[in-house]
């Protein structure tokens, strides 16, 4: 038989539906419906991973989220996913997982002979040793050996996907309390959402047979499922993990949904909270309780009753309580061999049944010891005291291939502790349970504490085998992170005695099941050993998640080009067409400069520079921000932001502004237009457009809340083209518009509307390239026909499209600020020219006091000036540091290069920089240090080409 | 992650709003002495209790309005407009 521990008779998997799957490169068959993890028990297979530090021989251990030992990598190349629990994963055919943290297998690993040095690796055992020289020279060689799985090489081939929930009560887990608690929600009409991480409902049910309200678990279960059927008002979702409760009662979820996404993240608001998340059962602590063979009592019971497969032919339980008898008589009925139970209490009712039952029952007893390589073969015992002292002389030996634990149960309150709540120890249950919630949320069954009956717990404690002259050495706390009693008490005795410090030093609890099994028992042996009750060393912080998330549930749908999506001009497609080489700038798309064949990058922009000096050039300018402000006050509230005084600016003219935050720094610079009275145009730099909008809503909704103005962006409504150069006004005029565009009627810094056919049309004769220029807005929709048709009418003048490269080689031969490049975080306004505007003007404007405080007036500003090389082939860089001209040696930096270009109309490199107080050393020479190169420059006025400003006029 | 109650739009994640820090602050005027400037620039209230700030509906209606949010607790006591004086809490203002 394939599946030599399958078990006829129960189990809910499809018995005619084999699924083929390999597990470190061996073959074999499980059944639908089965986990990972049931196919492997069902196969016989023990040893089903390597310890994380030492490599020990590991096997299933859970059923479920708290299975320490099973990481597998699943699959491999574009979809493998490391480190999940194959108790987690559900069977399909073709399945290939391997171990992770073993070479060559997890049952012929070479790196178990790191077991062997176990006692050489206490607690603290890496920040002991590996001090000098430097943690890094040895980090690569631990990193390898202490691991986990591999993270994919390959982007992911799948979809993830996000949704927002609103719900009236979220009830998390759909075992029989939750599902009590949704129908009593559901009743009054709430709108009830219900979680549950498994792919059926139920929870306990699907494996415990006690009845309930009078009915077998299935008639139950079947029933109440029929009843929120039909209740419109209530959702399930299943294999749906609620992982982390945050502000304001928000719940997130990850779903899974094979064939549509791969996972949905929920972040799910509700107004009430339901935690039926139930119960994990603790292991116990003793020697050599890690061997492969070695589960938790309820892992084994839904192994049997939910998959139809036994952890063993003969089997021992070990108990502290009561509800390990279920399992026991589980077992029996479906024909496996219990051959003996050792319960820690002298006394229960449950062990009296049983006995009366006949099985063998050794009361006071507990496992002080195991045997077999690589599995379980035998279990040695001795009677125990109520102190849990192990009595030398009272023993016995079994022989057994399964151990089956039960040391109590500790209520899933992750999420009650999550959501900000207090937990506080119940001596009854011996566990933390719920205490005072904090926000609308409620904890029931289990996960509050509440069990059938009574579990009659014996103290939590370790099994102590001190009196059998044995060591704590072996006694496995943790198993994830391979963390063991012994380790804990070499870090008490190395004071390591708050809880929060256990963790971290002993690194109990850290691995990826967040310490579900061990815990609540670190913290009992924290408190056998510091003389204090569990309550009193207390709980470390629960945090999200619950359960590991994959990045890829995490980004959703912003992955690839969704990462940062880039805006597009109206005119994309004709950049394309006309060889634009794009580029990202602020989030848009734009034409860095237009390629024509053979030409470099310098070519290109050469090119189109000296189309614009001496003909004509266009460039798609729409991404510049476009902000309408309207109403009686306007010009007031205008005045107020700008530092120039916008009273005097005429309807139809433009003005060139600056804005400053309230520091006095500068932040934008644009072009203002006034279109009437109470109607301005406000220009921003396209990275500030939102911004601004931002700014000038805030001033005028928290400060100025008496001006009557109202602020409306149209960035994105029209579309502008600049057409520059001495050709553009014939360009311009053989459009056909009704705008009289003579020198005498346009002049330059004028704005008028007008119609160009039946599009509306806003033309503006400005210029950033330092030529006669024009600035033409047409609706969106319409800027790539306008764009075509100028290239049509420039034609005969040779107009060329451009760049911004190209912009900015004109843009810094005009010695014209760009802020952000030629501005910083220090820059005020009188350092960049705007001394005299400031001087001239009386009102208060944003940021202005600033600009007086006494860093406004240091003597030793830094001024934006121009940068010739005194040798005309030398290039000057951008950062390049200004130092004294004489100095051979290291010198302070007096300013740096802000911008630099080489120019095609002057021949030479152009710059800018930021000087300490250069607007008073025009003509002085200085030196640049460059990345260990000098070069002497001189400073110059800013404007480097035309200083006059006669080219804006040409006639 | 809060849920803010825009007084526009009702409740909305936090993610759609924008915290314009504490309310309630005075702009001095032009005349201020360069500390009044300082003080109007930098200090700002850090309780462990209630803080009164001012918020933006940014990927909303685009509204700005205050509110009292407690600082441990991340509960909103109030949401209230802009031109509205602070209100009274219990619950600590140190």
């Amino acid at each position: 038989m394939s599946q030599p521990f399958r078990v006829a008779g129960t189990g809910r998997v499809d018995r005619d539906r084999p699924l083929r799957f390999r597990f470190d490169g061996v073959q074999y068959t499980g059944l639908q419906g089965d986990t990972l993890a049931s196919a492997l028990l069902a196969n016989g297979v023990r040893v089903t991973g390597r310890s994380f530090k030492y490599h020990r021989a590991r096997g299933l251990f859970g059923a479920g989220c708290e299975e320490p030992n099973t990481l597998v990598q699943l699959e491999s190349g574009d979809r493998t996913e490391p480190n999940l629990k194959a108790t987690q994963v559900a069977l399909y055919d073709g399945l290939v997982a391997r171990s992770v943290n073993t070479w060559p297998s997890a049952r012929f690993d070479l790196l178990s002979v790191l077991r062997h040095f176990k006692a050489l690796m206490p607690s603290g055992f890496y920040y002991k040793t590996f001090i000098a020289p430097n943690w890094h020279w040895y980090e690569w060689l631990i990193r390898a050996s202490a691991g986990l799985g591999k993270s994919p090489r390959e982007a992911d081939p799948d979809r993830y996907d996000k949704r927002f929930e609103a719900v009236d009560v979220l009830v998390v887990g759909a075992g029989p309390a939750g599902i009590r608690a949704a129908l009593a929600h559901a009743g009054s009409g709430r709108e009830v959402l219900i979680v549950d991480d498994q792919p059926a409902a139920g929870g306990s049910l699907l494996y415990d047979d006690t009845l309930i309200d009078g009915a077998t678990p299935e008639r139950w279960l079947a029933a109440q499922l029929a009843r929120l059927a039909t209740m419109d008002n209530v959702r399930l979702l299943l294999r749906c993990t609620a992982f982390g409760y945050y502000d304001h009662n928000e719940i997130q979820a990850v779903q899974f949904e094979p064939g549509v996404v791969r996972q949905r993240l929920l972040h799910i608001r509700a107004h009430e909270v339901i935690l039926a998340t139930g119960a994990l059962e603790r292991p116990l602590v003793f020697p050599n309780n890690d061997r492969p063979g070695i589960l938790l009592a309820h892992a084994a019971l839904k192994y049997l009753r939910q998959y139809g497969v036994s952890p063993g032919r003969r089997v021992v339980l070990a108990t502290n309580n009561d509800s390990a008898y279920r399992v026991a008589r589980a077992l029996r009925a479906a024909g496996i061999d219990v051959v003996a139970i050792l319960d820690l209490r002298n006394t229960s009712a449950a062990q009296d049944a049983a006995a009366r039952d006949g099985f063998t029952v050794h009361a006071g007893a507990a496992p002080t010891d195991t045997r077999g390589a690589p599995a379980l073969s035998r279990v040695r015992w001795h009677r125990v005291n109520a102190a849990g002292q192990a009595q030398v002389g009272q023993d016995g030996d079994i022989t057994c291939d399964a151990l089956l634990v039960s040391g109590g149960w500790n209520p899933t309150a992750h999420l009650m502790s999550q959501s900000g709540g207090s937990l506080r120890f119940d001596d009854a249950l011996q566990a933390f349970v719920p205490h005072r919630a904090v926000q609308q949320q409620r904890s029931v069954g289990a996960a509050n504490g509440e069990f059938e009956g009574s579990l009659d717990v014996a103290r939590l404690q370790a099994v102590d085998v001190s009196p059998l002259g044995q060591t704590a050495a072996y006694s496995w706390v943790d198993l994830a992170s391979d963390v063991t009693e012994g380790d804990l008490r070499l870090a008490v005795q190395e004071n390591f005695s708050a809880v929060e410090h256990l963790k971290r030093y002993t690194t109990t609890g850290m691995m990826t099941d967040q310490g579900k099994t061990s815990n609540v028992n670190a913290i009992g042996v924290l408190g056998s050993l510091a003389g204090k009750a569990p309550g009193d060393v207390g709980t470390t912080k629960f945090r999200p998640p619950f359960n590991p998330v994959t990045f890829g549930a995490v980004a959703g749908r912003h992955v690839g080009p969704f990462y940062h999506p880039l805006r597009q001009l109206p005119t994309d497609h004709l950049q394309h067409l006309a060889d634009a080489v794009m580029e990202d700038y602020g989030g848009w798309s734009r034409a860095a400069y237009f390629r024509r064949p053979g030409e470099s990058e310098a070519e290109s922009v050469a090119r189109e520079v000296n189309a614009v000096r001496h003909g004509v050039g266009m460039l798609d300018y729409s991404p510049l921000g476009k902000i309408m402000v309207h109403g009686p006050d306007a010009g007031e509230f205008l005045n107020r932001i700008y530092v120039n005084n916008l009273k005097t600016l005429k309807t139809g003219k433009c003005r060139y502004g600056l804005m400053l935050n309230e520091h006095g720094i500068v932040i934008d610079d644009g072009i203002v237009t006034r279109w009437d009275d109470s109607t301005y145009q406000v220009g921003t730099t396209s990275g500030q457009a939102q911004p601004v909008v931002d700014m000038l809503e805030e001033w005028l909704q928290c400060e100025w809340v008496d001006l009557d103005v109202v602020v409306e962006p149209v960035g994105t409504q029209w579309s502008t083209l600049m057409v520059a150069g001495p050709k553009s006004r014939q360009v311009m005029a053989r459009l056909g518009l009704d705008i009289d565009l003579s020198a005498e009627a346009f002049a330059h810094m004028d704005a008028r509307q007008g119609w160009l056919g039946d599009v509306p049309v806003r033309l503006a004769r400005v210029s950033f390239t330092g030529e006669l220029g024009f600035e033409i807005s047409v609706p969106w929709s319409f800027a790539a026909s306008l764009w075509q048709r100028l290239i049509e009418l420039g034609e005969p003048d040779g107009l060329v499209p451009f760049g911004i490269e190209s912009l900015m080689v004109m843009r810094i031969e005009k010695g014209f600020l760009h802020v952000g490049s030629d501005t910083d975080g220090t820059t005020m306004p009188q350092d960049v020219g705007f001394g005299g505007v400031i001087a001239n003007k009386r009102a208060d404007f944003v940021g202005r006091r600033s600009t007086m405080t006494p860093e406004g007036l240091r003597g030793d500003r830094k001024h934006l000036v121009g940068l010739q090389a005194v040798d005309p082939r030398s290039r000057i860089a951008v950062g390049a540091h200004v130092i004294d001209a004489s100095t051979k040696a290291a010198a302070r930096s007096q300013g740096w290069v802000t911008s630099a270009a080489t120019s095609p109309t002057l021949g030479r490199s152009v710059a800018l920089a930021l000087i300490e107080n250069g607007a008073e050393r025009i003509g002085e020479i200085i030196q640049l240090f460059d990345d260990g190169r000098r070069m002497p420059a001189r400073i110059c006025n800013p404007s480097q080409f035309d200083p006059a400003g006669d080219r804006f006029h040409v006639h | 992650m809060m849920s803010i109650d825009c007084p526009f739009c009702g409740p909305r994640d936090e993610h759609e709003f924008k915290c314009g820090m504490q309310s309630h602050i005075q702009r001095p005027a032009l005349s201020a002495t360069d500390e009044a400037w300082a003080t109007y620039l930098h200090m700002r209230d850090n309780p462990k209790g209630w803080h009164f700030e001012r918020w933006v509906h940014a990927g909303g209606c685009r509204q700005w309005f205050n509110l009292a949010r407690h600082t441990v607790s991340h509960d909103i006591a109030t949401v209230y407009a802009m031109t509205d004086p602070r209100p009274e809490l219990e619950g600590g203002m140190a």
